[in-house]
């Protein structure tokens, strides 16, 4: 099964536009403040600048026109005691606005990004359970939840992290540097210069320890999947006596992994040093370089410490921008496992389908069905009266499943592979959700969710009285059972709580069937790990209570089978013989041949002493 | 069995759980004493790189030359090499410190894990085990390196600076200090509460993986019951709650760093305005202050940082405590010691004293229930199988047939009464002796990653190419490998999962005709096999079974017809024993059990030919 496709960008983008509706104001926002802080940011080194030239060292302040009408510069040079607390308020003054934008900005971002996320996740979880059986038999749970939390989380970074991030660093590249240029450009191509080999260096290098870290990976993943292996067969480790052997074994693996971290720290150190060199460097220039300037007089002393300033508050941004573009070619992918989900086409119905109450008899006809190029069902023709019981039989792979899963529309028949009809109306006129609901189906592996018993068996009635839902229990014959339990219908079942055995569960899965009260109701199988006098009790406790029912009874136990109205046998997709069990035992065939073996002789009058006590 | 519990762990820094690391820290003594110097170099080098800023204003550009600025800019350079230098230096030490440290701690977790009963396995989740040799180990090796290291970095870079300051001028430095205490009080009102936060958001998220996974385990059977809608809902109102705490976790956040920020430019303004009087009043010059602010501006950021460091730091005691509580288990079934002295331990067994093995496997009047509590399972119980005999167990899934082979094979021992494995109790020998001569193949055997020849020879380690190859022979599994592309050297996967559940089964049965044992256990397999590769699964039956005490867990007919004794086990106790024919003729319960499966393979039988 192919997993895997390729998203062009436009598409990225679409997904990623989609998302974010709604939340585009909150992104807006925290850009604006970002670049409100970074703006406050640039401020105080200037306030320093000013202090530093015209109060302390008396020189002419450069200061744009309005800021000048608003200061009296001659006042304050001869009152450098005020001028100073005018200083040290503009600092104070920039930090608060600062604070102000930080704390928008942050709040802003994380509900943009929680709301984004929030999206994406609601959004593929009802996507996924709108996806048709068929996709969910094709792929494996594990996978599936890997992208969507995983490569969501990647995508999320992506918007939210890393794309602010760009945003951000470049506009205090492009503030920074303009002021700089516009003090003094010479000077200013210091710092310049090294943008692109600290942004570079970083980046490059980076892609390239990126895949070593794969290889620690997977050393660690080996590692970890040598010790649930042996967590997984403590038995057969113990049967074998193979302590000695396993602790060497995970011992290799435990070095090897261990190994390649230290090697790959030795990279790490130097990528990590450096950064600190080239940032060390950088701003070593720029004081060099500032230094000479000053001496030659191009620059005042509060213009250097400026640049000193600047330099340093870019410096680290810059080298960051690296890592984190060399990063974001890692959100493609996942953009392309998520879209993979998200292009899936939901389970549809006609645009003519409507809701109907069910009623009449169920007719195939000439149904000839298939997937995966293999045929299954083959021109099945047959019918079943309303209100009866009919029995299925037929060996692994006759297609008995499909059959019940195609009533149910779990898979729709196409054109020109025949018709379902229900009282004359082709099921496909009928929505699925109404279909569902008036058809209730047991599959032949029914799942429990990790809930209490009573959330089980009242999933499609969570408003159901204690008394219907007791009652639904006791004809699955399960109410006992329950009630032994040490918490009762509380008990959690599943991975969290108790484990039931495979009849139980079984037997659960009937008993929330049996509450959707729907006028048809299959079992597929789903008396296979019940025994045979339970299986008996729960038929006489369905017909009593549920008498005008139709039920489908897909069985291989002569006991089961011959109490049925009406028996269809399938072998290899075909209809081999339909009949009552009269009729059926009357005549040479597979179920004759049954009949008469799990009938045979002395066991006979036992079995069905025992199948119908 | 309970649901399994997380317990809770304290939250309150406790010195004695931090004190079971000592011993394992001792190791690597040298290596923290390197870290430590060579962090605080790295420290020294970076705290004076604004006296270089200040020597700059006040030698050159005050003083109008550039006189003596080559050799200016080579200290400053070899300052910043020295600086690099100790970076890579620390980082390296770090990394070490973590890795072996990481890797002593897990290997000390493993081989105890190997010593634990299975009464212990038989009650804890594997994934709880496996969090702690992973992420738990991880976790506490990951702080005893990089945030140890940061502590003791921010605290050297903090002292250094401080001193620094305190040299250029005491009062302005006596203003940055005063603020110290404010910003403390402000981290530690903050931290534990976006660690509380975080927390949370972790659980959520946690939870949501949960919900993938029900949701799409679950999808066919919310099909069939028409609830998409409501799953979809319950689904939404968790990821609301996680949206409402992230955003709290973020409030949090979004409020402590700018108070914090204020708070550092405050202290640059009150510098700003003391250091400027001084300076205007010619009493400190501009350099200094200049190099001042720089200082003041630097030193909040790590304090904050290492606040943040200590919470973290503090809540890996909970790692700790996981770890160590793990290391705490006891084993339940230990061997004696004069059992020990006479035939070694799992690990250093004494093989040339062990006795060769027969196979008389007496149960003598054993009263036995499980560790985790419950009603007895078995009462007085004596059963005598001579070697040789064939015993098979039978009753519905969960019923409780795993009792007797796990007692048998001393998985568990009796609660009271003995077991006696020829003649003698088997607790006066070691656990590997017995072991050692048990074969053992699983309802869902169990493979390794690894070769299918690996496989195999994990039956006996120094079997030869060829002795494995005939093993493999012997019950037909080199039908799965000349299928296979690389033949004995093919990979079977995580778990054997490249190969079908028949092919996995027999791959396990030639690992236990390699190991050639006395006793031999079969939990039979129920799932459906095809037709081709069930009848090689019963021949290789028929071949282990010959002249060993086998154990068969069975469901299948003809498996149980083969056994010289059958018992029935029914709710956990045995309830019927006997032959095949003295048991039908009985029409008990065992007749039932029998019936419905007789009538059911048959079945299966006409349907599948």
């Amino acid at each position: 099964m192919e997993t895997e496709i390729k998203l062009s960008g436009r598409e990225k983008t679409g997904i990623i536009l989609r998302y974010l509706r709604g939340n585009w104001g909150f992104f807006i926002a925290a850009i604006a403040l970002a670049y409100m802080n970074t703006i406050c940011n640039a401020v105080m080194p200037q306030i320093i600048r000013v202090t530093v030239d015209s109060v302390l060292d008396a020189k002419e302040a450069e200061l744009p026109a309005v800021v000048l009408r608003l200061l009296p510069m001659e006042e304050l040079r001869a009152d450098p005691l005020r001028a100073l607390w005018i200083a040290a308020a503009g600092v104070a003054l920039a930090a608060a606005v600062r604070g102000v934008c930080i704390y928008g900005m942050r709040i802003n971002l994380a509900k943009g990004s929680e709301g984004f996320v929030k999206k994406i996740r609601d959004d593929l979880y009802s996507h996924i359970l709108r996806l048709s059986f068929d996709w969910h038999t094709a792929h494996a749970t594990g996978d599936i939840i890997q992208r969507c939390t995983s490569d969501v989380e990647v995508i999320r970074t992506f918007v939210c992290n890393q794309l602010m991030e760009v945003l951000r660093t470049v506009f205090l590249i492009a503030l920074y540097t303009g002021i700089m240029l516009a003090m003094n450009w010479r000077l200013a191509l210091v710092p310049l210069a090294f943008i692109p080999i600290t942004g570079l260096a970083s980046g490059v290098f980076y892609g390239k320890i990126s895949t070593r870290f794969k290889v620690a990976d997977e050393a660690e993943g080996e590692m970890t999947t040598c010790a649930q292996e042996n967590l997984t067969g403590v038995r057969v480790v113990r049967a074998f006596g193979r302590e000695r052997y396993e602790i060497d074994r995970f011992a290799q693996k435990n070095n090897r992994f261990s190994a390649l971290w230290v090697e790959l720290g030795k990279v790490l150190s130097v990528y990590w040093a450096s950064g600190v060199f080239l940032v060390c460097l950088q701003i070593m220039a720029v004081i060099v370089a500032g230094t000479v300037a000053a001496v030659n007089g191009s620059i005042s002393l509060g213009e250097f410490q400026v640049f000193v300033l600047y330099n340093s508050a870019m410096a680290w941004p810059v080298r960051s921008l690296g890592r984190v573009l060399s990063e974001m070619s890692k959100a493609g992918v996942a953009m392309d496992r998520v879209g993979y989900i998200i292009k899936a086409a939901e389970e549809g119905d006609r645009p003519s389908a409507q809701k109907l109450k069910l009623s009449g008899d169920i007719a195939f006809d000439h149904v000839t069905f298939g997937y995966q190029g293999q045929e299954v069902l083959r021109d099945v023709s047959f019918t079943i009266p309303w209100g009866s019981t009919f029995a299925i039989l037929g060996g692994t792979g006759s297609g008995k499943s499909t059959l019940v899963h195609l009533l149910d529309r779990l898979y729709d028949l196409g054109e020109g592979q025949g018709s379902i009809t229900i009282g004359g109306v082709d099921i496909r006129d009928i929505t699925r959700e109404e279909l569902r609901r008036q058809v209730g189906l047991v599959l032949q592996e029914p799942f429990l969710f990790s809930q209490t018993i009573r959330e089980n068996i009242a999933a499609t009635r969570p408003d159901a009285s204690e008394e219907e839902l007791r009652a639904c229990a006791r004809v699955a014959c399960v109410d006992e059972a329950i009630a032994d339990l040490a918490n009762g219908y509380e008990t959690v079942v599943g991975e969290r709580g108790v484990t039931l055995s495979g009849g139980q569960k079984q037997r659960v899965a009937i008993a929330r069937m049996l509450l959707q009260n729907a006028p048809v109701m299959v079992f597929d199988d789903s008396l296979s790990a019940v025994d045979g006098s339970t299986d008996a009790k729960i038929r006489a406790a369905l017909k009593e209570r549920m008498a005008d029912a139709t039920v489908i009874l897909i069985s291989h136990r002569v006991t089961t089978l011959m109490q049925a109205d009406k028996i269809l046998v399938l072998d290899g997709g075909r209809v081999a013989d339909v009949g009552t069990h009269a009729e059926l035992i009357a005549r040479p065939g597979i179920y004759k041949e049954i009949y008469d073996i799990q009938m045979s002789s002395d066991d006979r009058a036992l079995v069905e002493k025992g199948g119908n006590a | 069995m309970a649901a399994f519990d997380e317990k809770e762990y304290t939250q309150a820094f406790d010195w004695s759980i931090w004190k079971r690391l000592l011993p394992i820290l001792g190791r690597f003594k040298g290596r923290y004493i390197k870290l430590i110097g060579f962090t605080a170099i790295a420290d020294l080098t970076d705290s004076i790189q604004p006296l270089f800023q200040l020597y700059a204003i006040s030698h050159f550009i005050q003083a109008g030359t550039l006189d003596g600025l080559i050799p200016f800019a080579a200290a400053y350079l070899l300052c910043i090499a020295v600086l690099s230098l100790m970076v890579v230096a620390s980082t390296r030490q770090t990394m070490y410190i973590e890795m072996y440290l990481g890797r002593d701690l897990r290997r000390d977790l493993f081989e105890h894990l190997q010593t634990l009963s299975l009464s212990f396995y038989n009650v804890t989740p594997v994934g709880y085990l496996l969090t702690r040799i992973t992420n738990d180990t991880n976790r506490i090796a990951g702080n005893l390196a990089w945030n140890l290291n940061d502590v003791v970095d921010v605290v050297i870079y903090v002292v250094s600076s401080f001193a620094i300051m305190f040299t250029l001028n005491w009062q302005l430095a006596l203003v940055v200090v005063l603020v110290v205490p404010f910003m403390a009080v402000l981290t530690g009102w903050f931290q534990p509460r976006i660690l509380h936060w975080n927390r949370k958001v972790r659980k959520i998220n946690s939870k949501i993986t949960g919900a993938f996974n029900e949701g799409i385990t679950g999808a066919k059977t919310s099909k069939t019951l028409v609830i998409e809608d409501r799953s979809i809902q319950g689904f939404q109102e968790l990821t609301g709650g996680m949206n409402r705490s992230a955003v709290r976790a973020a409030r949090l956040n979004a409020v402590y760093i700018p108070v914090t920020l204020f708070f550092s430019s405050l202290t640059v303004a009150i510098v700003l305005l003391r250091g400027g009087y001084l300076t205007v009043g010619q009493v400190m010059d501009i350099a200094t202050l200049s190099a001042f602010i720089s200082y003041a501006m630097n030193i909040f950021e790590p304090i904050q940082n290492l606040t943040a460091n200590l919470a973290e730091f503090i809540a890996v005691q909970a790692s700790i405590e996981r770890v160590t509580g793990l290391m705490d288990e006891i084993p339940q079934i230990t061997d004696t010691p004069e059992a020990v002295e006479k035939y070694g331990d799992a690990f250093h067994p004494k093989r040339e004293n062990w006795e060769p093995i027969r196979g008389d496997i007496e149960f003598r009047d054993v009263t036995f229930r499980y560790p985790d509590g419950g009603d007895n399972v078995l009462e007085h119980f004596s059963l005598r199988i001579p070697a040789g005999t064939t015993v098979a167990i039978v009753g519905e899934t969960g019923a409780g047939k795993s009792t007797l082979v796990n007692l048998a094979c001393r998985f568990f021992e009796p609660t009271e009464g003995q077991i006696l494995i020829d003649g003698r109790d088997y607790r006066e020998r070691s656990q590997l002796w017995l072991h050692s001569s048990i074969g053992y193949v699983l309802q869902s055997p169990h493979l390794f990653s690894g070769t299918v020849r690996d496989n195999i020879r994990y039956g006996r380690l120094d079997a030869t190419d060829a002795e494995v190859e005939a093993a493999a022979k012997a019950v037909s599994a080199d039908t799965v490998v000349s299928k296979l592309e690389k033949g004995w050297d093919s990979s079977v996967g995580e778990g054997g999962d490249r190969l079908s559940t028949g092919e996995k089964q027999l791959i396990s049965f030639a690992r236990a005709v390699l190991a050639d044992p006395r006793i031999f256990v079969l939990d039979e397999a129920t799932s459906s096999i095809d037709t081709q590769t069930e009848q090689l699964i019963q021949q290789a039956i028929d071949h282990l079974l010959t002249d060993r005490t086998s154990f068969l867990i069975a469901h299948r007919l003809s498996t149980i017809r083969k056994a010289d004794m059958i018992l029935v086990v029914r709710d956990g106790k045995i309830v019927e024993q006997g032959t095949h024919e003295t048991l039908l003729r009985a029409k008990g319960y065992y007749h039932d059990l029998y019936s419905k499966q007789f009538a059911e393979e048959n079945a299966a039988k006409i349907l599948g030919a």
